[in-house]
């Protein structure tokens, strides 16, 4: 009987798994974990942080500069900039989660069904994503919502199905690569059926590099809803969001006020939090296989 | 370029060399004080199973360190060079001048987007001193000594319109190009066929004895460095437990570790010839034809496989015989001819096979690191079946769990494991054990034990008979080793070119007369004897003097 080659203790539990993992990034990586942490915080705990509501007219002056009442001054209406700020982060967020969630599990499921089923479903399959894909994003959207109107469903639902495109060429990229393995061969003649091979054979194996793929989806998604709000036709008012908060006082750039740029600089730092802790993730793949 | 003339100078002297390797809780010992020297001609065999800390002595020889090792004490003197204490750059002159090195995989060696020629001359240019001409020169006179065929053009291709016997010479080419004083052969036949290895096997003899280089020859295989090393160091952890002449080694080995290294070649050969004709086989296999593309890898198979019976189907790869084993699990369509199991034919596609069909045909694969999930516990793993198969839940399945891991020689502490915590050979019992969750009735085994040390492989082994002879279920043994063949089977089977050419009881196809394709498989199997080698070199010169010397010849299986 030998030996087992490995002397490390088991594992004990995923929480002390986490931890360890945590402790073992990088300054980059923790640094941008806080910043989520503490934008998921602001979004989460939005009305008890909030001086005042999302909505309410607060002064008789708009556009009113910085002072002790209103932190970062009132907006074209004279709602509390701080506010909104504050539930735009809300908005923003969990808008831009659920859309990378629904592309996630459209683009992923579909993905690897396509891999494992090949041949010419997977032809037809692939080929449609790559008419969808073909076509500018953004002008796709602004014709899609001009036609079906501006709703926050219909928004996620577009923005969602044309990220999955993206979805499934990464998941089913990877997949291909999983599928020609002796395990799944082996779970084909054991008389698995698809579903099951897919989610407890090839999932688990790709599922590193489907999480750095949605970390980088997230903020490409944060970005195209701010813009569309921009644009006047994401978010409508008057729901706070960053994008929109940026077109509604562009006016104050003139006057040398720096205050419509805050939910930008806002924007870029999420942006660049979640990339610090997907790049991190992108490189832990590459060592995956050591970790077993 | 410093050459000794003396022969009794080492040209390698390793002494008291350690290494040790960065692991998870700091460094860990790999090779613990290791001493050898290498005279002029000489050829110095390094036996020991994986993890023997073989490959990192033959680096070491080249001043090397993998990666996340290094040194701490001895010392390595190359030609009166201490390598260990010259700058980096010093050492990088020396490599592929005056030391080289032949690793396992030609394949993965060679660059394919390059010819031939130009990598192989690459280095006598570089660092060599030596003009293209002469270079490629000398490439072609060392084609000619390396028996391969067309040598003047033969530089001119791509490492993918060559055979694996050719790129693995080519490679011994590519190392001996600047004449270099020691050469370091890394398993360089594992990777190949037996017909294809005797070839190699010759070669390599050859330019060792006329250029006169010291090699290290790194192997597991205690046949074949009987047939090239003047003496042997046999390691284990990364000690030297045994250095002998191999002739001492092979009449009298003194350490327990090296006799058993014989495991497998001394495993009683099986009785045979339970197989009655008259009773119904398991699985009859009628005029079945199979094909990829245009390509017919299968042709008119004929093939009966009894209850309780093993059957080993031999050949070199590409012979079929994994596509045979394939096409009865349902994986590969036949294109003609049918399978019959236990009476009634099987449908030929997969999904038209019923569970409890596909529970009765289990298949374990050569390779335990593709063939088990690595996300996934060994729990799972021989679980699902348990599940699938027999509606087993909670306690019920974890107790049959455990009941089948002690059959394959685990216990339940294993059940935790994800298969990187695990060794080459647990991972295949794992592997066994789920084809044994199903309760199957006939497993085809491809190539099993061909990845597993030897003293593994036995275990294997004996744990297979035993098991067979508890459970009665038949085994489809393909293999292209003839020891495992003797030790296991009860029938063979043997396979060319997709044909069958050779069938019947072990001991009527393994007695003479042979048919010629079996003689020649078995000829190649090299004895564990010293002048087995010569025996073959020696019979072929003889045929060869009757007919004009001609490289291609030689070279038809190389």
């Amino acid at each position: 009987m030998e030996q087992s080659i490995d002397t490390r203790p088991a594992p004990s539990g995923p929480l002390a798994r986490t931890y360890r993992l945590i402790c073992s990034a990088p300054f980059t990586a923790r640094l941008g974990m806080v910043f989520v942490a503490l934008y998921a915080f602001v979004a989460i705990f939005a009305p008890w942080i909030a001086p005042y509501g999302e909505a309410e007219v607060v002064s008789r002056i708009p556009f009113d500069a910085w002072s002790s009442q209103h932190l970062l001054g009132t907006d074209q209406l004279g709602r509390d900039f701080l506010s909104r700020l504050i539930f735009g982060a809300r908005n923003s967020i969990s808008i831009a989660l659920v859309t990378t969630i629904l592309s996630f599990g459209i683009g992923c499921l579909l993905g690897v069904f396509s891999a494992l089923v090949g041949g010419i479903i997977d032809q037809i399959i692939s080929r449609f994503v790559d008419a969808l894909m073909s076509v500018p994003d953004l002008i796709f959207i602004l014709m899609i919502l001009s036609i079906f109107g501006s709703s926050i469903p219909n928004l996620i639902m577009i923005i969602a199905v044309l990220t999955s495109t993206r979805f499934f060429r990464i998941s089913r990229a990877a997949a291909l690569n999983v599928t020609s393995l002796d395990f799944v061969e082996a779970a084909k003649g054991r008389g698995e059926n698809l579903l099951w091979i897919s989610v407890n054979e090839v999932f688990p194996n790709i599922l590193p590099l489907l999480l750095s793929e949605l970390g980088m989806r997230f903020c490409f998604i944060f970005l195209s809803i701010a813009a569309l709000s921009f644009l006047g036709v994401g978010i409508q008012p008057p729901m706070a969001e960053w994008g929109s908060m940026v077109r509604d006082n562009a006016a104050l750039i003139n006057m040398g006020d720096i205050t419509p740029l805050i939910p930008a600089v806002a924007i870029a730092f999420l942006a660049i939090a979640v990339n610090f802790v997907v790049d991190w993730l992108l490189n832990r793949v590459s060592g995956l296989n050591e970790e077993g | 370029m410093t050459r000794i003339q003396n022969a009794s100078i080492p040209v390698v002297e390793i002494t008291d060399l350690k290494i040790e390797a960065k692991s998870n809780e700091g460094w860990t010992q790999i090779v613990r004080g290791i001493s050898l020297s290498i005279r002029r001609g000489e050829v110095l065999g390094l036996v020991g199973e994986s993890g023997a800390g073989k490959s990192t002595v033959g680096l070491a020889a080249l001043g090397y360190l993998r990666p996340g090792a290094r040194t701490n004490g001895g010392s390595v003197r190359l030609i009166g060079t201490e390598l260990l204490s010259i700058p980096e750059e010093e050492r990088r002159k020396m490599r592929g001048t005056q030391v080289a090195y032949v690793a396992q995989s030609a394949q993965a060696a060679f660059n394919p987007a390059h010819r031939l020629m130009d990598q192989i001359t690459m280095v006598a240019v570089d660092r060599g001193g030596l003009s293209r001409e002469a270079a490629e020169r000398r490439a072609i006179d060392l084609f000619t000594a390396l028996q391969l065929p067309d040598p003047q053009n033969f530089g001119a291709r791509y490492p993918h319109q060559v055979s694996g016997g050719q790129l693995q010479r080519a490679m011994v080419a590519m190392a001996m190009i600047c004449n270099p004083a020691l050469i370091v052969f890394d398993e360089p036949t594992t990777a190949l066929d037996v017909t294809t290895q005797v070839e190699v096997l010759i070669s390599i003899r050859k330019v060792i004895e006329e250029f006169g280089v010291a090699a290290i020859y790194i192997t597991h295989d205690l046949a074949v460095v009987a047939q090239i090393a003047h003496r042997v160091a046999v390691l284990r952890y990364g000690e030297v437990v045994e250095e002998a002449s191999i002739a001492a080694i092979m009449d009298s080995p003194q350490h327990a570790y090296t006799q058993s290294l014989w495991a497998v070649h001394e495993m009683p050969v099986s009785a045979s010839g339970r197989y009655e004709t008259g009773v119904r086989p398991l699985l009859s296999i009628e005029g079945l034809s199979a094909r990829y593309g245009n390509f017919d890898v299968l042709k008119d198979i004929n093939l009966a496989v009894g209850r309780g019976e093993t059957v080993a189907l031999v050949g070199e790869s590409g012979s079929g015989k994994s596509t045979l084993g394939r096409v009865i699990t349902g994986l590969k369509e036949p294109s003609k001819g049918k399978v019959v199991f236990d009476g009634t034919p099987l449908p030929e596609k997969l999904r038209h096979r019923k569970v409890d069909l596909l529970r009765r045909i289990q298949i374990i694969y050569q390779s335990a690191d593709t063939a088990l999930n690595p996300r996934q516990t060994v729990r799972k793993i021989v679980g699902r079946p348990l599940s699938l198969y027999h509606g087993l839940r909670g306690s019920a399945r974890e107790k049959r769990l455990i009941e089948l891991l002690k059959m394959v020689e685990l216990n339940e502490a294993h059940a935790d494991r994800m298969p990187g915590q695990l060794s080459g050979g647990q991972k295949q019992r794992v592997a066994i054990a789920r084809a044994l969750a199903a309760e199957p009735e006939l497993i085809v085994c491809d190539e099993i034990t061909s990845a597993l040390d030897k003293v593994v492989q036995a275990e294997v082994l004996r744990m297979l008979i035993s098991l067979q002879k508890r459970l009665g279920v038949s085994y489809l043994f393909i293999t292209h080793d003839i020891e495992v063949v003797r030790a296991i089977a009860d029938q063979v089977v043997v396979m060319q070119h997709g044909r069958i050419v050779d069938r019947g009881a072990k001991e009527v196809v393994f007695s003479l007369p042979h048919e010629p394709y079996t003689d020649k498989l078995l000829a190649s199997v090299p004895d564990m004897a010293v002048g087995w080698l010569d025996g073959i070199i020696a019979s072929r010169t003889a045929r060869l003097s009757t007919y004009p010397l001609d490289a291609s010849r030689i070279d038809q299986t190389g």
